[in-house]
């Protein structure tokens, strides 16, 4: 048993849910009690889906307790195939379900003699993997049916397409900020000249599933979701994939110079660094942002940054590579993938945590004091107790990380939208210059003198004055350092020469 | 199980039952409200990631202030017992314990303890025993329960924890303000005598925040009635004192298994009325209790109306309107009788269980204004299943719907204006004051609709081909 007030990744049952509902006319039916199906809302309100969500619950209650399942969970896949003629259904394990361990395989057979549409059972075991690991076992799981089953029949269509072409794997409902990316990755496929052969899952249906090897390469946008997938396209059908993330200008180059070497490995004659520079200097903004001053005064602030491995990894690689920040501690919650990371960022970082206790990442922020953080809603909240501002940058999201406009994370777009976030979280440059020259907006807090009543130390009136012309976002900290100074040293009485000496011996 | 005499002549209502594939919270919500208002709790949830990620999502923002709950995440060892569950949940109370010393602590059974059958009845009062705090056991499942009944098993295990007077006053040698109050009546001081009338102990169920606390209290007290503790109390360490003959009554409809517990194990006598939701219901509420207690009610006729005409100009909004209950929270009952009375038409009331016996003073209501405003009685469907109701909405096109968040969102694309249900349990609805604010949540959409009507996109999705 674990005490635990919350969790990064959720449970299984919504990544296998996450990849049937991205599908266009897959069905998943859960076989869980009442009350399971919080997905629906969550898709509902989070997505503003207009339509209804196509999961539904299988009821567990008392008599399935008593007497099993028995006939309950084939009627309702039945029904569901003659309700909604569906092209797959999708039975879908719980936590509760998996303790039961009916023979769910079992009803998935006797169902599919009476259904129209294919019916499946999604393969993941609840106690072992989370919410990521499922999506992209259920994914690749979807994927290899019907591969097989076009493979029976006869109708697989191996010939690669005249034009390069590309399958992007990994777009998802309920992912972040994926419907954004997945436009600005279209735009970029275009301006390279290789056409879209498929988008899985998000709106392909099942049918095209068997036009999936005809593209010449697969492009993996996220390191979780899509893995398991394009290694077995790998080993069937000799289909390269590119799993650069292109997040940043210097990746989003290199994702594009891996392109390049796949495609001209299978014979096309490409060359797109002409594209990639002109793309640099004049489309992005983001280069010209890292010389221009805004972003010297950036330099060597102090940054967080915690997430999924995706975001993380290329967040730390921004703000270090890219802007001079130095990003005191990176960190994911992908534990299961905690090598990757760990390869990705120890570089660019002093400190990895790998982690999934939001406490520890929250005492980790307190400790360090960044001047930004770039984490999950999670970490937001942290910031906001802390008052350190916070860039969201992973899921877990709320509703206002489904923005309606046009906000990509990934490709050139990306990039603008990036140095955005990243600067605007960053107390202004120069406003922050010319808080500390003129003490502040918050006057008023000269004349109380409030600020040192809860501190064993005594600061004389000038210490006092002088602290109080600190910036209200950072005179805490100053407060802390010095008293910390101070204590260590011995000293009662907080002067303005220990002020100063805090300042040159701790940097206060 | 009533006391007063029943209102025989309406006619009878049409109950249906469906499959109950239908969509609601999970009983464990209830920690949500019950954490904030028992102050010196902390509800731990023994579940899995499922029950964790559910009450994430569910509460919001609530979950970022430091609550004072938390999930005992259930790892594979423990389905597999190789874990043993005391020594689990005592390190973990024990945690509890140090962090924040509560008065009690409230083990919430799910789903999985109820499969792998763990005892919390009976760890719970050895380890009670061994860390000195307080463990009530409610299994607030989603196997048995949906949404608001969680509350219903949590009130109920408390009901057992009642003290009895001879125990009180063996805790509580001093008296303060509150015990005085409540053990008003037995021998307590003169100068109130005047203010109330004389009547045996009574004691209201049912969570409600603090202003519809004082406010209900208030509306009691002008009849002279006096409210001797509530089921439960802002603090555990409060809980009223409740003996053998004390008149108890419910505030709300999702409370059979807490009136039961009352009746039963404490030997109370159960008022069973209307619930005290819209200006009718309040009014009908408390008639009732002075029925029980021979007290002839004083002014109500005339607040009823005072309330009507202050609602005037929402009910002009509702007024032959049609609604459509899709069920979730228990409460649809009372709001459709409320909503009757108000002038709508009820299509249907969806709902997760019905108490025929509990609700009894409820249903009669309903039958009731239905007869006085002239309309059919609406079907009761128990256990509704969510895809046919969707066809009967797509059939009647119902001004309104009140249901879910999964299904708000694509009826509204679909050109049908909907109320999202689980707002009326967290508003303020109970008593004469609050009436406005129920009708301040129904009328919302046509109000919303009355804004953007001239604009021409009311329905946003493409027609669907029908298969």
């Amino acid at each position: 048993m674990k005490l635990a007030y919350w969790m990064y990744a959720g449970p299984a049952h919504i990544g296998t849910l996450r990849i049937a509902s991205s599908f266009k006319n897959v069905h998943a039916i859960m076989h869980a009690p009442l009350g399971d199906d919080y997905f629906n809302v969550m898709r509902s309100m989070l997505e503003r889906e207009r339509d209804f969500t196509p999961v539904t619950a299988s009821i567990v209650d008392r008599n399935v307790l008593a007497r099993g399942s028995q006939e309950k969970v084939i009627d309702n896949i039945v029904r569901k195939d003659q309700e909604e003629s569906p092209d797959l259904i999708v039975l879908t394990p719980t936590c509760t379900s998996s303790i039961l361990q009916e023979d769910l395989q079992n009803f998935v057979s006797r169902a599919q003699l009476n259904s129209k549409g294919d019916v499946m059972l999604a393969d993941v075991n609840h106690y072992r993997y989370n919410e990521l690991q499922a999506a992209d076992r259920t994914l690749a799981q979807i994927v290899k049916f019907y591969i097989e089953k076009a493979q029976k029949k006869g109708d697989i269509s191996t010939t690669r397409t005249p034009h390069p072409s590309v399958n992007i794997i990994g777009i998802s409902t309920l992912g972040f900020h994926n419907h954004h990316d997945c436009r600005e990755l279209k735009k970029l496929m275009a301006d390279l000249g290789i056409e879209i052969n498929l988008i899985i899952p998000d709106k392909a249906t099942v049918e095209e599933l068997k036009t999936l090897p005809q593209a010449w390469f697969n492009l993996l946008p996220y390191r979780e979701l899509g893995l398991a997938t394009a290694e077995y396209l790998q080993t069937q059908f000799d289909q390269p994939f590119v799993d650069i993330t292109p997040m940043g200008v210097v990746e989003t180059a290199r994702c594009i110079r891996k392109i390049q070497e796949v495609l001209t490995a299978k014979g096309a004659e490409v060359d797109y660094e002409d594209f990639i520079e002109h793309q640099t200097l004049y489309v992005s903004e983001s280069a010209w942002f890292s010389r221009s001053i805004d972003c010297q005064n950036l330099t060597g602030k102090k940054a967080v940054v915690f997430g999924d491995n995706t975001h993380a990894a290329s967040m730390t690689k921004i703000l270090v590579r890219e802007m001079g920040i130095n990003v005191v501690l990176a960190g994911t919650y992908c534990k299961y993938d905690e090598d990757w990371f760990r390869r990705e960022v120890s570089e660019y970082c002093d400190n990895i945590l790998v982690s999934e206790d939001n406490g520890e990442i929250g005492d980790a922020i307190a400790r360090l004091e960044p001047s930004a953080i770039f984490g999950t809603q999670m970490e937001r909240h942290v910031g906001k107790r802390l008052n350190i501002p916070c860039g969201v940058i992973a899921a877990p999201i709320h509703i206002q990380n489904f923005p309606i406009g046009y906000r990509p994370f990934l490709g050139y777009e990306g990039t603008n939208q990036i140095t955005d976030l990243i600067y605007n979280s960053f107390t202004l440059g120069m406003e922050d210059h010319l808080l500390e020259i003129f003490g502040g907006h918050d006057t008023k807090e000269v004349i109380t003198k409030g600020i040192s009543a809860d501190s064993d130390l005594f600061w004389d009136k000038e210490a006092q004055g002088e602290l109080n012309k600190v910036p209200g976002f950072v005179r805490g900290k100053v407060k802390r350092n010095t008293e910390k100074f101070a204590r260590d040293r011995g000293f009662e009485q907080i002067t303005l020469e220990v002020m100063y000496a805090a300042k040159e011996a701790v940097g206060a | 199980m009533t006391l007063a005499q029943e209102n025989t002549t309406a006619p009878a209502i049409n109950f249906e039952c469906e499959t109950g594939n239908y969509h609601t919270f999970c009983p464990i919500s209830c920690v949500a409200w019950l954490y904030q208002k028992i102050e010196d709790s902390f509800f731990l949830v023994i579940g899995t990631k499922t029950c964790g990620y559910f009450l994430q999502n569910a509460m919001g923002v609530m979950i970022f202030a430091e609550p004072r709950y938390a999930m005992a995440e259930l790892e594979e060892g423990d389905i597999s017992a190789q874990l043993k569950d005391y020594n689990e949940l005592k390190r973990l109370c024990d945690q509890i314990k140090r962090d924040r010393n509560p008065s009690v602590i409230v083990w919430i059974g799910t789903c999985t303890t109820e499969i792998i059958k763990m005892d919390l009845e009976g760890i719970a009062p050895k380890l009670e025993a061994e860390i000195g705090i307080p463990i009530v056991v409610a299994r607030a499942n989603g196997l048995d329960y949906a949404f608001t009944q969680g509350e219903d098993t949590v009130l109920a295990s408390m009901a057992n924890r009642c003290p009895t007077k001879a125990e009180n006053k063996e805790n509580k040698q001093e008296p303060n303000g509150i015990q005085k109050l409540l053990n008003f009546g037995k021998k307590q001081p003169e100068k109130i005598e005047n203010e109330y009338k004389e009547h045996p102990p009574f004691v209201l169920f049912g969570s409600l925040p603090d202003p519809v606390v004082t406010n209900l209290t208030l509306e009691l007290k002008k009849q002279g009635i006096k409210v001797d503790g509530w089921l439960p109390e802002k603090r555990y360490t409060e809980l009223p004192v409740i003996e053998e003959g004390y008149y108890v009554a419910g505030v709300n409809p999702f409370l059979s298994r807490t009136a039961t517990t009352l009746m039963r194990r404490r030997k109370c006598k159960l008022i069973g009325a209307p619930f005290p939701i819209g200006p009718d219901g309040t009014r009908a509420w408390i008639e009732k209790i002075c029925s029980v207690f021979g007290i002839k009610p004083q002014g109500l006729e005339e607040r009823e109306a005072q309330i009507w005409e202050n609602l005037q100009d929402y009910v002009d909004l509702i007024k032959g309107k049609s609604v459509f209950f899709m069920g979730d929270n228990l409460l649809e009952v009372s709001l459709a009788r409320f909503l009757i009375r108000c002038g709508m038409t009820v299509q249907e009331i969806g709902i997760p269980y019905m108490d025929k016996r509990y609700q009894k003073g409820e249903l009669d209501f309903l039958a009731q204004t239905c007869q006085e405003m002239g309309v059919k009685i609406p079907t009761i469907v128990e256990k509704p299943d969510n895809y046919n109701q969707l066809q009967r909405i797509k059939e009647l096109q119902p001004d309104l719907v009140i249901t879910g968040m999964a299904h708000a969102n694509p009826l509204e694309a679909r050109g049908i204006s909907t109320k999202w249900s689980v707002e009326f349990t967290f508003a303020q609805i109970h008593g004469f004051t609050n009436a406005r604010d129920i009708l301040e949540l129904v009328t919302r959409p046509l109000r919303r609709n009355n804004n953007l009507k001239d604009l021409g996109w009311s329905k946003l999705i493409k027609e669907e081909a029908k298969v």
